[in-house]
């Protein structure tokens, strides 16, 4: 039962990785499906073209700006929310995740064309953010709801005011917390198609848009787009391999907490 | 000089006190006020535009039309119905088997074994990994020519089927691929509610005479149920919502034959491939509608379940009964 779950899940992954070694010719020959004689070609093709660079980095620079501003604006909203018990703005808060992101993205359209800022880095941290707020808000309320009032009133015993407990004590305290909202946040910003397509120009494509649009021309060559596909997951992979523990608590936060 | 030395102090102190006031609002109006920036002005926009003609150009100007855009998409019998049917028939095909793969993956790693954490990370990868670079592998996978799909077919003597290019198949493949994508994030949420139940009333039962499929069905089952409903709640506002494979695979009006063509796709058709921003208004409110319906039927059901809970009597709710009031994060907006 277990070899079948690895084998289903872990399967076509590697099929994914094995076919961005092959030339198209070995990936077209159904003869021999698991022959493998390993070429780089692929690679070199993707990483010839200048631009894919320019993605990497769009994808990556828009995630580090949408994971920090949110978390700047996140965290303390969480803090307040879940001392002060604020059930109406976080159900506020909510609502971004449940809206579908396509009733936003006409408005903003209308909007920031008008402005002249579709295309700009400033249009998709904006929107990316837009989705990582309520994830930092909500893993973020789970962790303070798990942290015992006494340590805030603590260091209101010693002299400090509420805002430097918050700063002092519960922020240093509320690093795993911090972390596990961080790197989904940053998964959920790199994976993000949707937005990408509408907004992104020429200078801000990100990698998503990027390896869709390598499909749209006459021929399709698997082994660039297989290659492509598994630089544009392999970080992602990575941080799976070494942040499980985050990953998992920050899915199931607030699906089960104590 | 003399004067403004003592003051500043008392004048920071002021300032820290006024802070420490207010901090309920100070901390949590920024994140509030982006978010109901962003949701409210384009909700009240797109109820305008939906009574409106806009069309063509962001800039065209337009005038208002009553209800003529509700009117049309409620009686078109060739978009917007199929799509509605789509989007329902993914979405609970989708559900269904992705809970019942979920459960079964769930209670297989709930017992400690020796490679479990590699397991673990193994069936994290899906839903992790990047949905347009998962969309591109099951394309290749499945195409109808060089895919290893069909090939594995040949092997057991059955004929190549056209998988997502037939008009037929589309859906039901894609269904199949979102599974392969979502079932981890069902099983993960329902392993941490199992490992937060206590083992007490599986010995009680053990003792009872109860055998495996009976201490599943009527004890564990039952406590589980708060967990399974937020599960099937935080899937089914994204799989409602889903674009992203969808779009990488079928593309704009979901393919030829419109096959794949969810009320999300019809709506991104409608709004950038058509232009025609009126009419996608009109069926963002009522697939907004349809949403927010769904998610209430489903708070319904989360809240009649104490009074259901477990045959074996009264039990006590678990640790996870006090299932986060709005639920957890999962998937992206889509």
């Amino acid at each position: 039962m277990l070899v079948l779950v690895v084998v289903t899940f872990l399967g076509p992954l590697l099929w994914m990785v094995m076919a961005s070694f092959k030339s198209n010719v070995d990936i077209q020959d159904t003869s021999h499906p698991f022959r493998l004689a390993p070429i780089l070609d692929n690679y070199a093709n993707v990483f010839g073209n200048d631009a894919y660079l320019d993605f990497v980095f769009n994808s990556f620079w828009i995630a580090l700006w949408a994971v920090l501003i949110s978390l700047i604006l996140g965290v303390p909203a969480a803090y307040a929310m879940s001392r002060f018990n604020m059930q109406k703005s976080a159900l506020v808060v909510l609502l971004a995740r449940i809206i579908p992101g396509i009733s936003l993205l006409v408005p903003w359209y209308f909007v920031f064309a008008n402005l002249g800022w579709v295309g700009s880095y400033g249009v998709m941290i904006l929107s990316h953010m837009f989705i990582l707020i309520p994830v930092s808000v909500y893993i973020m309320m789970s962790f303070f709801d798990s942290m015992p009032m006494e340590l805030e009133e603590a260091g209101l015993v010693d002299g400090l005011t509420h805002i430097g407990a918050f700063w002092r004590i519960l922020l240093p305290l509320s690093v795993p917390g911090i972390a596990t909202a961080a790197i989904l946040s940053f998964i959920f910003s790199w994976n993000n198609f949707m937005f990408a397509l509408v907004l992104t120009g020429a200078n801000t494509k990100t990698l998503p848009v990027a390896v869709f649009d390598f499909v749209s021309y006459a021929s399709i060559d698997w082994g660039a787009i297989m290659a492509a596909s598994t630089i544009m997951t392999m970080p992602i992979i990575v941080i799976a391999l070494f942040a499980q523990r985050y990953i998992v608590s920050g899915l199931t936060a607030g699906a089960t907490k104590g | 000089m003399t004067v403004t030395a003592p003051d500043r102090p008392a004048l920071a102190e002021r300032l820290s006190r006024w802070a420490n006031d207010h901090r309920k609002w100070l901390f949590s109006s920024p994140a509030i006020a982006f978010t109901v920036l962003l949701i409210a002005f384009p909700i009240g926009w797109t109820l305008y535009l939906s009574f409106t003609n806009s069309f063509g150009s962001v800039r065209a100007p337009f005038d208002f039309v009553g209800l003529e855009n509700y009117a049309t998409a409620l009686t078109d019998t060739t978009r917007f119905w199929p799509a509605v049917v789509r989007t329902l028939v993914f979405t609970l095909a989708a559900l269904a088997f992705e809970l019942a793969a979920g459960m079964a993956i769930a209670l297989l790693l709930w017992r400690p074994f020796k490679t479990q954490a590699l397991v673990r990370v193994i069936v994290l990868l899906p839903f992790v990994a990047t949905p347009v670079a998962i969309a591109m592998m099951w394309r290749l996978i499945f195409d109808p020519n060089i895919g290893f799909a069909n090939q594995m077919l040949g092997w057991i003597g059955i004929p190549p089927q056209p998988w997502f290019s037939s008009p037929e198949t589309a859906l039901p493949t894609l269904i199949f691929v979102d599974v392969w994508e979502f079932t981890p994030m069902i099983a993960i949420v329902l392993l941490a509610g199992l490992t937060s139940l206590s083992d007490e009333l599986q010995e009680a039962a053990r003792i009872d005479g109860a055998n495996a499929w009976q201490r599943f069905w009527y004890v564990t089952l039952p406590l589980l149920r708060p967990v399974v409903l937020v599960a099937i709640m935080l899937r089914a506002i994204d799989a409602l919502k889903t674009f992203d494979l969808l779009y990488a695979v079928k593309g704009q009006g979901g393919g030829s034959f419109h096959e794949a063509e969810t009320l999300n796709i019809y709506a991104y058709t409608l709004s950038f491939q058509y232009n025609n921003f009126g009419l996608a208004s009109a069926v963002l409110i009522l697939f907004f509608l349809m949403v927010l319906i769904s998610m209430w039927l489903l708070t319904l059901r989360r809240k009649e379940t104490p009074s259901r809970l477990a045959p074996l009597g009264p039990a006590p709710p678990p640790r996870a009964a006090a299932a986060g009031g709005a639920g957890g994060i999962a998937r992206s907006v889509s």
